[in-house]
């Protein structure tokens, strides 16, 4: 039995809405699970926040887990205002 | 949602919720923003609006064909600039206000999103006023302007919107609802995501906004009376009124309705009304007002009316008036439904009143405040500060103008002081959560981060202690013209008032007052107080023991503030520094009292403590203040010399307890701790040589000694749960204190060194710390033991073995208290001993069913001490201890 390792993509913190439209466009390749790693990003403005809805809704109608690595806990907080923090998984 | 309205199409739901999914998120992203971000996006705003006004005042106009351009274009201004200026400098982000010697900061917590209704008759000023205030706050806003305002509204929120996003603000942050129905409002207030309502509009919007359930701000509708008394500047009174009530065709809610006229000014004032282009109409001409204006059904002003000029009002009547009428008045000669116009009415109508007096005037100005208005504005003309302070306490009102035209004064910042705004609280009187004239302190989550403080502690104690053999001669330093010596027979037989009255210098007069040995009742009290004053005593010397001293402290109370109520006094308190009842400080004599102890146990000499017996219920009351600590205490031990066995052993044992339970109060601290632990010490060492060899004079001042450093201990630090224990206890049954406490002792030793099943607050305590004092008091006994639990288990033992050394029975149910006795004793006992202060510096906050665990022990007995459960494990170490 082999294990999967997930797909893991760096969101560059200078153009987050851009790089969540192209982890979109990636999850069909995904198997089970993908990992984006938000350590660079500092702020999440309003197109970023929308591509995270749109990633949340396209990931349930995949089947795939998306799970946000490196998140501070200030834009942890603009998900959970945002109602958008249940559909993601957290990994450190 | 309003009764029988069609449900919301699937289509409008989506829209709905896409407004409400678009703010969340802007509201959200907002968060995130820094003061200096908000502020950058705030000025540019206000400059935009204040470019935008007269424009925005016209489309109000327009639209609405309400009120004057002049002064639509001056609220929009008001509404951008004197809001701004206001808020420029307030901290609305982060650390909003910081209290550092309080240990409290202010953090502002964005409410989220905030669904707003504005009013037709102010529209842009308030969209203006309201997005500035949002955006200071980092909320997001959904509009829902009045119907008839929306063009305005929405041109106000897109200036406003597209300034703020150009400046940096998240797009979404401010939308307006398309043309809306009620239903549109109904769903908006309930949706999960609206954080708060803010209802600026007329009465259904605001009753439909505080029945929703969510957090709402609505203003209440207004009828503001202004009383215009003889005092007043009249000239400045009738221009002000005009131009409050003209302003902007008094649209304003906060503008006159009813003037009331002291009768001696009454013409005068009309005169300069009528001057100034006011028309006064007779009395045909104000029943005709009063029957087309306002509507007879509902007695609400006519809507029609609303913001209109007083010239088309009166051609609407069928009046005659000049042309440039500014202002119609209306005399009245009450208030309520027979005159119509005594109503709020948002036009230029004003209705007057000829009051005879001050108590009439004010009287019809609260009616006409109750007459629809309560909780929104009144006003005052007045340089009469009473009448002024008279009128503010009559009337409820969120604003009181004084001397300054309502409307404008109400708005702020132009004639006062008071926070500008557009939205006007009134109160629980106007169905409003607020008084205040809302402002950006209502769109936050203000945060309190509360540092834990300390609380000052204090360490008091009789200014002169003096000690050791034949200390008593120092009375001699304290001259007197009458002194009182109180005593107890016994030790007057024993001739110990002589070695007294030997040390007092000559010239004083001294008398002696005898009483029971017995703890102390009101009447013994009170006999003694007469002594005093009938020898105009300036010095009392309590010769004896507990009893005694305790009585001369209450008699001195009483002496010198007959009208102390010992029953008040006596009240339940939590904690001395906060306690309700206060000890008088107004003495109508004055008087030293010098304690002289003849026992070595209370330490009444030097505690602010007195106990009396009330007989009628049963118990015993204590009194604390450290008013009634002795001024002098002396402490010589020829007085307990010959002091019988039994009370050697019941006194010793009192200090002990006082010493042990001292040690682990909530309040101890180093200053008690040093005398607790040494007078531990002290006990251990000398008790059983007094009480072997009475005669041992070292052993008798020793524990004379100890009794003295144990109150110095407990006066300052409290005892604990023995003493509540025993208190209730020695009360039922009769038993001496000491005694009742020796019997409780080793089992609360235990109780308090186990882990409790309910800790005491205390903010001066970082731990649970008893387990450890019984440890320390241990090592400094050399009792030996390795760990906590081992020393604690030592102490215990240590203690039982010298209550057996000295005789102490084993158990209650040795002193012949059957267990049926006991049983039926029992809820009265536990009671009485929660509802006794002594156990509020107790380290575990003892439950009842714990008080009436250790009474059972008690009647058990000794041996069965044992810790209620293991102490803390290492592992827990760090936790625990």
């Amino acid at each position: 039995m082999s294990a999967t390792v997930p797909a893991c993509f760096a969101i560059d913190g200078e153009r987050v809405a851009e790089e969540l439209r192209g982890a979109c466009e990636k999850l069909d390749s995904a198997s089970g699970e993908v990992v984006l790693d938000f350590s660079s990003v500092h702020r999440i403005d309003t197109g970023a926040l929308m591509g995270m809805e749109k990633l949340a809704r396209a990931a349930e109608g995949k089947n795939v887990r998306v799970a946000l690595r490196g998140l501070t806990v200030e834009n942890y907080k603009v998900l959970k205002l945002a109602r958008l923090a249940s559909r993601f998984s957290f990994a450190d | 949602m309003p009764e029988n309205a069609p449900p919301l199409s699937e289509e409008r739901i989506v829209y709905l919720e896409g407004l409400v999914n678009q703010a969340r998120t802007a509201a959200a992203v907002f968060s995130q923003y820094t003061q200096e971000d908000v502020d950058r996006i705030v000025k540019p705003m206000v400059l935009a609006g204040l470019e935008k006004a007269q424009d925005l005042a016209r489309l109000a106009i327009e639209e609405t064909r309400i009120g004057v351009l002049e002064d639509k274009a001056i609220k929009n201004m008001v509404a951008t600039e004197f809001v701004y200026n206001y808020v420029k400098d307030k901290p609305t982000v982060g650390v909003i206000r910081e209290y550092p010697e309080r240990g409290l900061l202010e953090l502002a917590e964005p409410i989220g999103v905030i669904f707003s209704l504005t009013p037709i008759t102010n529209p842009t000023s308030t969209v203006l006023f309201k997005c500035i205030m949002a955006i200071k706050t980092r909320n997001a806003v959904i509009f829902s302007p009045h119907p008839n305002a929306w063009r305005c509204c929405s041109e106000a929120v897109k200036i406003m919107y597209e300034t703020a996003v150009k400046h940096g603000a998240p797009e979404g942050v401010f939308t307006c609802l398309e043309s809306h129905t009620l239903q549109d409002n109904a769903y908006l207030m309930h949706h999960k995501d609206i954080g708060l309502i803010d209802a600026t509009g007329g009465p259904g919007a605001v009753k439909a906004a505080y029945s929703s359930g969510k957090p709402a701000l609505g203003v209440g509708p207004g009828n503001t009376p202004v009383y215009l008394e003889k005092t007043a500047d009249v000239q400045m009174a009738v221009v002000d009124i005009i131009i409050s009530k003209t302003f902007d065709n008094g649209t304003i809610c906060a503008s006159e309705q009813t003037v009331v006229i002291d009768d001696e000014i009454y013409d005068r004032v009309l005169k300069k009304f009528e001057d100034l282009g006011a028309h006064i109409c007779n009395e045909k001409e104000t029943e005709l007002l009063g029957r087309t204006v306002i509507d007879p059904a509902t007695g609400s002003m006519q809507p029609m009316a609303v913001g209109q000029t007083a010239a088309n009002i009166a051609r609407f009547v069928g009046m005659r008036v000049k042309p440039e009428t500014k202002l119609l008045i209306a005399p009245i000669r009450g208030v309520g439904s027979e005159y119509p116009l005594s109503v709020e009415k948002l036009f230029p109508v004003l209705a007057v009143y000829r009051a005879k007096s001050v108590d009439e005037a004010l009287k019809t100005c609260v009616d006409v405040n109750h007459a629809g208005g309560v909780g929104h504005t009144a006003v005052i003309f007045s340089n009469n500060e009473e009448i002024i302070r008279r009128f503010g306490d009559m009337v409820n009102a969120g604003r009181i103008i004084v001397n300054s035209p309502g409307s404008i004064g109400a708005l702020g910042g132009v004639y006062n002081d008071m926070v500008p705004t557009f939205s006007f609280g009134c109160g629980t009187g106007g169905g409003n959560s607020t008084t205040d004239n809302v402002n950006v302190y209502h769109y936050l989550n203000i945060k309190r981060l509360a540092r834990r403080t300390q609380a000052h502690m204090w360490f008091r104690v009789p200014n002169q202690i003096y000690f050791n053999m034949n200390a008593v001669e120092n009375l001699r330093n304290f001259p007197s013209r009458s002194t009182m010596i109180i005593t107890n027979p016994a030790l007057e037989q024993l001739g110990m008032v002589d070695i007294v009255r030997r040390s007092i210098p000559p010239q004083t007069q001294a008398r002696v007052t005898i009483i029971p040995d017995a703890e102390p009742d009101i009447r013994i009290v009170m006999q003694g107080v007469e002594a005093l004053n009938f020898y105009k005593a300036d010095q009392i010397i309590a010769l004896g023991g507990g009893s005694v001293i305790d009585a001369a402290k209450i008699m001195k109370l009483k002496y010198q503030s007959p009208e102390a109520d010992l029953q008040e006094l006596a009240a339940p308190f939590l904690d001395i520094r906060k306690r309700v009842v206060q000890y008088p400080t107004e003495k109508i004599n004055e008087s030293r009292l010098i304690a002289i102890s003849t026992t070595s146990g209370t330490g009444s000499e030097v505690t602010p403590f007195a106990v009396m017996t009330d007989k009628e219920r049963g118990i015993k009351v204590t009194l604390a203040d450290y008013s009634l600590s002795p001024d002098v205490a002396i402490v010589d031990p020829q007085f307990v010399m010959s002091m019988p066995r039994g009370l050697t052993v019941d006194t010793g044992v009192d200090c002990l307890t006082h010493a042990l339970e001292a040690g682990v109060s909530i309040f101890a601290s180093p200053y008690t701790d040093s005398n607790a632990m040494m007078a531990v010490r002290l006990v251990f060492r000398y008790l059983p040589e007094a009480y072997e060899n009475p005669r041992d004079e070292e052993a008798r001042t020793m524990m004379h000694n100890a009794a003295c450093i144990a109150a110095i201990a407990f006066s300052n630090s409290g005892v604990g749960v023995n003493h509540s224990l025993a208190h209730s206890f020695g009360a039922r049954f009769g038993v001496a204190h000491g005694r009742a406490n020796a019997l409780m002792l080793p089992h609360v030793m235990a109780y308090n060194a186990s882990v409790p099943a309910k800790f005491m607050p205390n903010p001066n305590q970082r731990a649970y710390v008893a387990h450890k004092k019984y440890a320390m008091m241990a090592d400094l006994l050399g009792l030996g033991g390795h760990t906590v639990e081992e020393k604690v288990g030592k102490l215990i033992t240590a203690t039982e073995q010298l209550l057996d050394h000295l005789g102490v029975p084993h158990s209650i149910a040795e002193l012949g208290i059957s267990k049926e006795e006991f049983e039926r004793a029992m809820p009265d006992l536990a009671r009485n001993a929660f509802n006794d202060p002594s156990w509020r510096s107790n380290p575990r906050l003892p439950l009842v069913n714990e008080l009436v665990d250790l009474y059972w022990k008690a009647w058990r007995g000794r041996g069965a001490a044992k810790l209620e459960t293991t102490q803390p494990k290492k592992a827990k170490e760090e936790v625990y201890a």
